[in-house]
C-alpha cells in the first residue's frame, strides 16, 4: 500500500515539474512548436491531479484497513476510531495535511487547466504559476515530510489514536474549510502575477478571477468561524476565540482577502487602485503560505501547532522567493499599473474604499505584529513576552469599530461623488435607529462609562444596528421603487431588486451578517460563571436560571471511557431541558478530553439569546461528585447564525444578475447600465 | 473634571451676543469648539473609566496573566483537565489581594513575574521595548491616513484624461437628458 502512495506521489511531483517547466518555456517562445508543448503542459497538469488524487484515496484506504506499518496512520489512527474520524485523518496531522494541500491545489488546477479556453494564454501563465507551488508542495510531500514512511521495527497492533480535540463531528469539516481558503487563494494570486507578468490588458483578469476570489473567501470565511464554533464546543473554556497564533495565522488571509474583495470593484470600475489590488491578492497568499509556516514551523508555540520539525525551513524559502518574484514584477511593469481616473470628491465610494482597505490592514498589521513580537523581544530584550489577548482586544478592537462605520456608512455612498443633501436624507433612518438602540442599552442597564469592555460593547451595538438599518434602508428604498412599477408587493419587490444587482445585495446581506456577528461578540462582557461541586440533587443559580445535578454517571467503550452528569435546567421554576456535561479519557492516547454541553434559549430570549455552557471540569476524587462550571454567554448564537447569513450573502452575489441574464439573450454586443448599480 | 468640561460647553452654548448676526456668527464658529468639546468627553469617559472591588480586581488581574501550564489560555479562563498550574495561581492571586493595603495591581503582577518569569503577562507592559509593541500599531495606523490623505490629494490634482477629437463632455440641460434616457431606457 504505501509503495503506491510514495509512487503516486513520485509521479505527482514529476508530473508537476514537467507542466512547469514545459509551460514555462511553451510561454516564452512563438513558435508553432510552443503551443504543442504547451498543450503537453496543461495535460501533465490535469494528470498531476490524478496522481495527487491516487495518494490521498492510499492514505485514506490505508486508514480504513487500519495499515500501521505506515507511521502516519499509526501515529493518527487506532481500530476503534469512528468511521468519519478515519476519514478525518487525511488532514488530521503534519504529512497527511500537506497532501491533502496539494489536493486540493491540484483540483483548483484541473478545474483551472479545464477551462484554459476562456483566455488560453493568460491561463497558460496561471497554470504555470500554479504549477511551480504544487512543485513545492510535492517537494516537501517526498522528501521531507512523507506520508506514507514506514514504520521501523516490529509492526504494532495498534495505533496510538487521533488527537481527542480532533475527534469532533465539526474536525471534519473545519479544516477542509480553511484550507480551501488558503489554497483557493492560488488561483487568483496566479491570475494576477500572470496578468502582471505578460502585461495583460484592462480588467478581464479580475472579472476571470472574481468568482474564484469570493468562493475562496467564503470556504475561508467558514472555516474561520467554524475553528471557532469547534473551540467554543470542544475547549470548554466558554469562549470562541483566543487570539491564538494559528487563529491569527487565518484571519490575516481573510483580512487582505476582505479588502481585496472590496478594493478591487474600484478597479472595475473606475480603473483605479491597480498596483493596491495587485498587492493586495500577493499580500493574501504569502499570508496563507505564512499561516502554514507558523502552525508548522514550531517557531511559535500555538495549541494548534503540529509537531515542530525542518518544514519551516522550506516555507520559508518559499515565501521569500515568491516575495521577490512578485516584488520585482510589481517594480519592472508598474507603468502597465497606471490609474484611469482620478478621484472626484472624499465623500464618494472610491474613498470609503481606500478607507476601508486601510482599516483592514492596520487591524492584520495588528496581528501580525503581536504575533511575531514575542521572537522580535527575544532577539532584542533577550527575552519572551506574551502578547496575548489583553493587546489585541485593546488595539485591534477600536480599529475594528471604525471598520464597522465604515461598513454602515459606505453603501450610502455613491461612485465619484455624494451630495450632502443625499447623505442626510439616506442616513437619518439609521442613524436614528442606531441611536435609539444605544439609548435602550442604557435603559436596560448597561452603563458604558463603568468600564471599557461595556463602551465597546455599547459602541458595537450602535454601530452593528447603523449596519443593519442601512442594509434594511437600502432593500426597501430600492424595493418601493421596484413596487411601485411592478405592483408587486414590496417583498418580492425586494427579491426582484436583489436579482437585479446581486453583487451589490449580496454584499450587503454579507454586511448584515458581519453586524449579526459583531452582535454575538458584543455580549462578551456580560458573561457570567459559576464552579461548584455538585452532588444529587444540587443546585446552581446564575442568571436566571436553576441547574439541579440529577444524577452523575460513567460509562465504557472501545474508544474511550466516559463520566457525565445529568443537570436539569430551570427556568422562571419551569423545566427547560436537561443537559449532560461530559468528559472522556481517550484509550489508545491516553488523553482525557471534556466534552462541553451548549443550549441557547432561543425559546426564551429569541433576540437576547443567551446560551447556557456546562463543563464537566473533573471529579472530586474524596467525594466521587463531579465539578461544573456553568457559563452564561449572552448572544453567543447570533455570531453562527451571522455566518449562516454570510455565507447565504456571498452565494446570492455568486448568482448572475437577472437583468444582465435578459439582455444578453437579445442584444448580445452591449448590455444596457442597469439601475442602481453601483456595488 | 467632566463637570468643568460641561460647564464650559454650558457656558458656550448661553453666550451673549448683540445682534442677530453676530450671535449667529459666534455660533457658527462656537460649533467645531462644540464637536472638539464632544470628542474630549467621550475620550474622558474612556480614560477616566474603570475601578471597582475586589472580585472585580481578580477578575481584571486574572485576565491579566497567563496559565502557565503551556495551554496558551488567559489565567482565569484555562480549566483544562488535570492542569497543574493555574489553581495555584489563582489561590495565590486570591492570597495576594486579601492581603490588602499596600499590595498594589502592578505589585502583584511584579510578585507573578518575578516567580514564573516574563510571559506570565499576558500582554507586553508599558515599559521599555515593550513600549514598541503597543506604539507600532498606531504608528501604522497614522502613517496609513497620511498615505490615505496623500493618494486622495494626488488623485484629485490629476489631470483629467485627454479626450478624443470632437469628444465633448455633457453638461447643464443636456446631461439631464443623457440621464432621462438612461432611466427610460433601463427602467422596467
Amino acid at each position: 500500500m504505501s509503495q503506491i502512495g510514495s509512487f503516486a506521489l513520485m509521479l505527482a511531483l514529476g508530473l508537476s515539474a514537467y507542466c512547469f517547466l514545459a509551460g514555462f518555456v511553451a510561454l516564452f517562445r512563438r513558435d508553432a512548436a510552443s503551443a504543442r508543448l504547451g498543450e503537453t503542459a496543461r495535460r501533465a497538469g490535469i494528470a498531476t491531479f490524478a496522481a495527487v488524487l491516487l495518494a490521498g484515496i492510499v492514505l485514506v484506504v490505508a486508514a480504513f484497513n487500519d495499515d500501521f506499518s505506515i507511521a502516519y496512520i499509526f501515529h493518527h489512527s487506532n481500530r476503534d476510531l469512528p468511521a468519519a474520524y478515519k476519514f478525518a485523518v487525511l488532514w488530521s496531522g503534519q504529512e497527511g495535511s500537506l497532501l491533502f494541500w496539494s489536493l486540493l491545489l491540484a483540483g483548483y488546477g484541473f478545474v483551472l487547466r479545464l477551462r484554459y479556453k476562456t483566455d488560453q494564454r493568460l491561463f497558460a501563465y496561471a497554470s504555470v504559476i500554479i504549477a511551480s507551488v504544487q512543485v513545492f508542495f510535492l517537494l516537501i510531500l517526498n522528501f521531507a515530510a512523507h506520508p506514507f514512511a514506514i514504520m521501523q521495527g516490529a509492526l504494532p497492533a495498534d495505533g496510538t489514536g487521533l488527537n481527542p480535540l480532533l475527534q469532533y463531528p465539526e474536525m471534519v469539516i473545519h479544516p477542509p474549510m480553511l484550507y480551501l481558503g488558503y489554497v483557493g487563494f492560488t488561483v487568483p494570486f496566479a491570475f494576477a502575477l500572470g496578468a502582471l507578468i505578460m502585461k495583460y490588458p484592462g480588467e478581464k483578469w479580475i472579472q476571470i478571477t472574481r468568482r474564484w476570489t469570493m468562493v475562496t473567501w467564503c470556504f475561508l470565511t467558514v472555516g474561520v468561524f467554524l475553528g471557532a464554533h469547534w473551540a467554543y464546543a470542544v475547549l470548554g473554556w466558554g469562549g470562541y476565540w483566543g487570539w491564538d497564533p494559528v487563529e491569527n495565522a487565518s484571519l490575516m488571509p481573510w483580512l487582505t482577502g476582505t479588502a481585496f474583495l472590496h478594493s478591487v470593484m474600484m478597479q472595475e470600475k473606475r480603473g483605479m487602485l491597480k498596483v493596491w489590488n495587485m498587492s493586495l491578492i500577493f499580500a493574501t497568499f504569502l499570508l496563507s503560505m505564512l499561516g502554514t509556516f507558523l502552525t508548522r514551523s514550531g517557531v511559535i508555540s500555538s495549541v494548534h501547532a503540529f509537531a515542530q520539525s525542518s518544514i519551516g525551513t522550506w516555507f520559508l524559502v518559499f515565501i521569500v522567493l515568491t516575495l521577490a518574484v512578485c516584488t520585482f514584477f510589481l517594480i519592472a511593469n508598474r507603468s502597465h499599473l497606471k490609474s484611469e481616473h482620478k478621484l472626484e470628491s472624499l465623500v464618494s465610494r472610491e474613498s470609503s474604499f481606500l478607507f476601508n482597505n486601510l482599516l483592514l490592514l492596520v487591524v492584520c498589521f495588528t496581528i501580525l505584529w503581536g504575533t511575531f513580537f514575542p521572537i522580535l523581544s527575544e532577539f532584542v530584550q533577550g527575552h519572551k513576552v506574551t502578547v496575548g489577548p489583553p493587546f489585541f482586544n485593546r488595539v485591534a478592537i477600536p480599529v475594528a469599530l471604525l471598520l464597522l462605520l465604515l461598513t454602515a456608512v459606505g453603501p450610502l455612498l455613491a461612485w465619484r461623488k455624494t451630495s450632502v443633501e443625499s447623505l442626510k436624507r439616506n442616513f437619518l433612518f439609521p442613524a436614528i435607529g442606531s441611536v435609539a438602540v444605544g439609548g435602550m442599552m442604557i435603559l436596560f442597564g448597561v452603563r458604558p462609562w463603568e468600564d471599557p469592555s461595556y463602551f465597546y460593547a455599547t459602541m458595537a451595538a450602535i454601530l452593528s444596528a447603523l449596519v443593519i438599518f442601512t442594509v434594511i434602508s437600502e432593500f426597501v428604498r430600492g424595493g418601493r421603487v421596484i413596487a411601485g412599477k411592478t405592483q408587486q408587493n414590496l417583498l418580492s419587490a425586494m427579491i426582484h431588486l436583489c436579482h437585479r444587482n446581486t453583487r451589490r445585495y449580496g454584499g450587503y446581506i454579507v454586511h448584515f451578517g458581519v453586524a449579526l456577528v459583531i452582535i454575538g461578540i458584543l455580549g462578551t462582557p456580560f458573561n457570567r460563571e459559576v464552579e461548584k461541586e455538585m452532588g444529587f440533587g444540587d443546585k446552581i443559580n446564575i442568571g436566571p436560571y436553576t441547574l439541579i445535578c440529577q444524577s452523575f454517571t460513567q460509562d465504557d467503550n472501545p474508544n474511550y471511557a466516559n463520566e457525565w452528569a445529568i443537570i436539569n435546567v430551570f427556568r422562571g421554576g419551569k423545566q427547560i431541558t436537561t443537559m449532560y456535561p461530559e468528559r472522556r479519557f481517550y484509550k489508545a492516547s491516553q488523553q482525557p478530553q471534556t466534552l462541553p454541553r451548549i443550549y441557547p434559549s432561543f425559546r426564551e430570549d429569541l433576540f437576547l439569546v443567551t446560551d447556557v455552557y456546562l463543563v464537566y471540569e473533573g471529579k472530586n476524587e474524596t467525594t466521587g461528585r463531579p465539578i461544573i462550571k456553568a457559563h452564561l454567554n449572552p448572544l453567543v448564537p447570533w455570531i453562527w447564525i451571522g455566518l449562516i447569513i454570510m455565507v447565504f450573502g456571498t452565494i446570492v452575489a455568486l448568482v448572475p444578475n437577472a437583468a444582465a441574464v435578459q439582455v444578453a439573450a437579445t442584444t448580445p454586443v452591449r448590455a444596457p447600465a442597469q439601475v442602481g448599480a453601483g456595488d | 473634571m467632566l463637570q468643568l468640561i460641561l460647564g464650559g460647553a454650558a457656558l458656550q452654548r448661553c453666550g451673549y451676543g448683540t445682534s442677530s448676526n453676530a450671535a449667529l456668527a459666534a455660533e457658527a464658529a462656537s460649533a467645531p469648539r462644540r464637536w472638539l468639546q464632544a470628542a474630549i468627553l467621550a475620550l474622558a469617559v474612556v480614560v477616566f473609566m474603570g475601578a471597582g472591588d475586589d472580585s472585580a480586581r481578580f477578575k481584571d488581574l486574572g485576565h491579566r496573566m497567563m496559565c502557565t501550564c503551556g495551554c496558551g489560555q488567559v489565567l482565569l479562563e484555562c480549566n483544562h483537565v488535570g492542569c497543574q498550574s493555574s489553581d495555584k495561581m489563582r489561590d495565590q492571586l486570591q492570597a495576594a489581594l486579601d492581603k490588602g493595603g499596600g499590595n498594589s495591581d502592578d505589585l502583584i503582577l511584579q510578585g507573578f513575574v518575578q516567580e514564573y518569569g516574563p510571559t506570565v503577562i499576558a500582554a507586553p507592559t508599558a515599559t521599555g521595548f515593550n513600549r514598541v509593541a503597543w506604539i507600532m500599531p498606531f504608528v501604522v495606523l497614522a502613517l496609513g491616513i497620511a498615505f490615505a490623505v496623500h493618494i486622495v490629494r494626488s488623485w484629485k490634482n490629476r489631470p483629467e484624461p485627454a479626450l478624443a477629437d470632437g469628444i465633448t463632455i455633457p453638461q447643464g440641460s443636456e446631461l439631464d437628458e443623457f440621464r432621462r434616457k438612461a432611466r427610460k431606457e433601463t427602467d422596467l
